[in-house]
């Protein structure tokens, strides 16, 4: 099972209920695979504190040209809708990092002149702790698209245990990528004008990709019920609500877990694994 | 020698435009001639990916000697200095101001890519 | 008009770090400005300024592929073809496009023998042009699943940079989007000033590492904004000692405020409430002014 922790937008709490979940969980079974797919920034590192055991680096399929049967005849150039390859006097030259690996310009070379080759993007680093199983993508700098990135860690997810995303912010490609085959999602948001909105725009994607999915509402009482409102008029439940605590605030910005700390929390996030087990069963 | 200096308008009054790939219009000097003659750059600025190296291949095509403007990533600085278009950093306000930093000598050129291009 | 408006673009590292409510305060304070929400994955700039649109346009970036239904004999070579895994079996055994999934790189649409597939111009959003109690505005809103790149932001200030010229404004203010991607460097390229607002964590010191360095790549000064800075004392000093080392001026440390979100629900800017964190936010303003 696969549950992904979304929000609309950054710094709602998505890597604090991620992690907290994962320790949780792996009180509970024997294993858990946390897999951070907010390449751009991994963080959850910080929080679980693993060690290392291995990385693998990842890599793309982008084109190569082979002067010597090149025609010169610019159909690869025309064709890319990236710019990605580009015949400057003729000769067709290839920039890597704009590539989408769509394959275009090796099926319009009539001369077969073009093949493709690996290009790295990225690595997925293994981390080990105790139970949980952290595999974290971390995105070259220099290189734009994460999807690629987002599906190799996918890749990881563990078919007998249970599986923790932590997806990127927002609603775009790379969001999608992380969420698309999850089995739960949980939107994180906070009881705000910005947490509602961007927590409006989460809920229209989960809805578009057909997700069962809940709201955690984090900081609790710092703003208004406009959230809870929200949920209640468009039947969502609420799966978990942190309170607002200035405790909370501290222990993130030193790198240290909820749990571990304030161990009055311990209790909710439990409850949140009961919840979406039971809902899953339900469904099936 | 024809130079080309990045717009955000169609006139030597115009802003300058410190941004290369997504300037509205290149205005084009003739330093033998005097005149000038105006470039829209509609590609680069509908370009929904590497507007650079579309803009880069629309100056290359109009066979200009050197390029005045703020900032030029690496993609873009590949083509033109593979093509020989010489680069020059301004921050001039306007393309009029940039034109004489330019025929004065005042302006430095790029020797590297002013940035990373594509960060993440 | 000759003279360049002054351009300040407010970026952090990470989102959720206070950007926003320090845009728009900001723009308050400056009473006569021109603001640009050119961060459009989480556009919130305009709760707090309540804008009347007075235009609105469509944005379009990129294509899409769509499959003729009726000119589809269901051969599967569009599915075959397609790396991005867009292309789905429908029950009447023809082939459809999942819009989520195509990045519009045309290869089924050149390839389909029917030639049963139109590549159409993609619709990701729309951009408007507004009035607000700061001045005017300009921002977007952007569809499910569309991407933010660099096209719509350099839009969004190409409308910005106009309308500071019609109007006779000496500064256009920018809330920018978070991290280091493309949308921030169109965000940044050729502005004045750069305003990183960071918070005091452990993360928040590598985001500022990666965010001024960007900003200095660009030959752009970059100005500290250090959010919630007594939340971690410790962390906050090495924070301005890093800035120190990277030549960036810390020019605003604004105390964590609860009444911030208070703020926010009535619909107002942090300076136009009474509470503790304005005066930081003023004090900071009148630093960035002179600068």
């Amino acid at each position: 099972m696969t549950i992904a922790i979304a929000s609309g937008k950054g710094g709602t709490g998505k890597t604090t209920i991620a992690t907290n979940l994962a320790i949780v969980a792996s009180e509970k079974y024997d294993s858990v695979t946390l897999l951070d797919c907010d390449v751009e920034e991994p963080n959850s590192h910080i929080f679980i504190n693993g060690k290392k055991i291995k990385e693998e680096v990842v890599n793309v399929r982008i084109p190569e040209v082979d002067e010597s049967l090149c025609t010169e005849c610019g159909a690869c150039s025309n064709f890319c809708q990236y710019n990605a390859i580009v015949s400057l006097k003729g000769k067709p030259v290839v920039f890597k990092e704009m590539c989408h690996s769509c394959g275009g310009c090796t099926l319009v070379c009539q001369p077969k002149a073009i093949h493709e080759v690996d290009h790295r993007i990225g690595l997925i680093n293994f981390y080990k702790s105790g139970k949980i199983n952290l595999i974290e993508g971390l995105l070259d700098i220099g290189s734009p698209l994460s999807p690629p990135l987002i599906g190799a860690v996918k890749g990881y997810e563990s078919k007998d245990t249970l599986n923790i995303i932590d997806a990127p912010p927002g609603t775009s490609c790379p969001v999608i990528e992380a969420i698309r085959d999850a089995d739960y999602l949980i939107l994180v948001t906070e009881p705000t004008p910005f947490g509602l909105n961007d927590l409006i725009l989460a809920v229209e994607v989960s809805r578009k990709l057909n997700k069962k999915f809940s709201v955690a509402i984090n900081r609790v009482g710092s703003g208004d019920d406009r959230v809870h409102k929200y949920c209640k008029k468009e039947n969502i439940p609420i799966i978990l609500e942190i309170p607002d605590d200035r405790r909370i605030a501290e222990l993130y910005s030193n790198g240290k877990i909820i749990l571990e700390n304030l161990p009055e929390y311990k209790k909710c996030f439990e409850e949140v694994l009961e919840k979406i087990g039971t809902v899953i069963q339900n469904g099936q | 020698m024809k130079v080309a200096f990045t717009s955000q308008g169609n006139s030597l009054d115009s802003q300058f435009d410190e941004r290369f790939g997504r300037a509205m219009y290149f205005i084009i000097y003739d330093t033998d001639t005097n005149e000038t003659k105006v470039l829209e750059n509609m590609a680069g600025v509908e370009s929904a990916h590497g507007a650079g190296i579309s803009a880069a291949k629309k100056l290359v095509d109009a066979k200009v000697d050197a390029l005045v403007t703020g900032n030029c990533g690496p993609n873009a600085f590949y083509v033109l200095s593979e093509n020989n278009i010489k680069i020059y950093l301004s921050n001039a306000k306007t393309v009029k101001e940039a034109i004489e930093e330019f025929k004065n000598k005042k302006l430095e050129i790029a020797s590297s890519p002013t940035k990373g291009g594509h960060w993440r | 008009m000759d003279n360049k408006p002054r351009e300040i673009v407010v970026i952090s590292g990470k989102g959720g770090t206070g950007k926003t409510s320090i845009s728009a305060s900001l723009a308050y304070l400056s009473k006569d400005c021109i603001v640009a929400d050119c961060d459009v994955d989480a556009a919130d700039l305009y709760l707090l300024l309540n804008p009347i649109t007075v235009e609105k346009h469509d944005f379009y970036s990129g294509h899409i592929a769509k499959i003729n239904q009726e000119k589809c004999i269901g051969c599967g070579t569009c599915k075959e073809l397609c790396r991005f895994d867009a292309i789905k079996k429908n029950n009447n055994s023809k082939f459809s496009v999942e819009p989520t999934s195509c990045e519009g790189c045309k290869v089924c649409v050149e390839f389909c023998p029917e030639k049963a597939i139109d590549f159409l111009e993609r619709l990701c959003g729309e951009w408007m042009k507004s009035e607000t109690r700061v001045g005017f505005m300009v921002h977007a809103k952007l569809g499910i699943a569309a991407e933010n790149s660099g096209k719509l932001v350099s839009l969004i200030r190409n409308e910005a940079r106009k309308l500071a010229q019609e109007k006779g404004k000496n500064l256009i203010i920018i809330d920018g989007p978070p991290g280091i991607g493309c949308p921030v460097i169109a965000s940044i390229t050729g502005a004045t000033d750069v305003l990183v607002v960071t918070e005091p964590t452990i993360s928040g010191i590598h985001d500022l590492e990666r965010v001024v360095s960007l900003a200095n790549h660009f030959r752009i000064k970059p100005y500290v904004a250090i959010n919630k800075f007594d939340l971690n004392p410790e962390v906050t000093e090495k924070i301005e000692k890093i800035s120190n080392e990277l030549n960036a001026q810390v020019v605003g440390k604004i105390r964590y405020d609860k009444l911030v979100t208070k703020s926010q629900i009535e619909g107002k800017t942090i300076v136009e409430s009474n509470i503790p964190s304005a005066q930081d936010i003023i004090n900071m303003w009148e630093r960035l002014k002179i600068n």
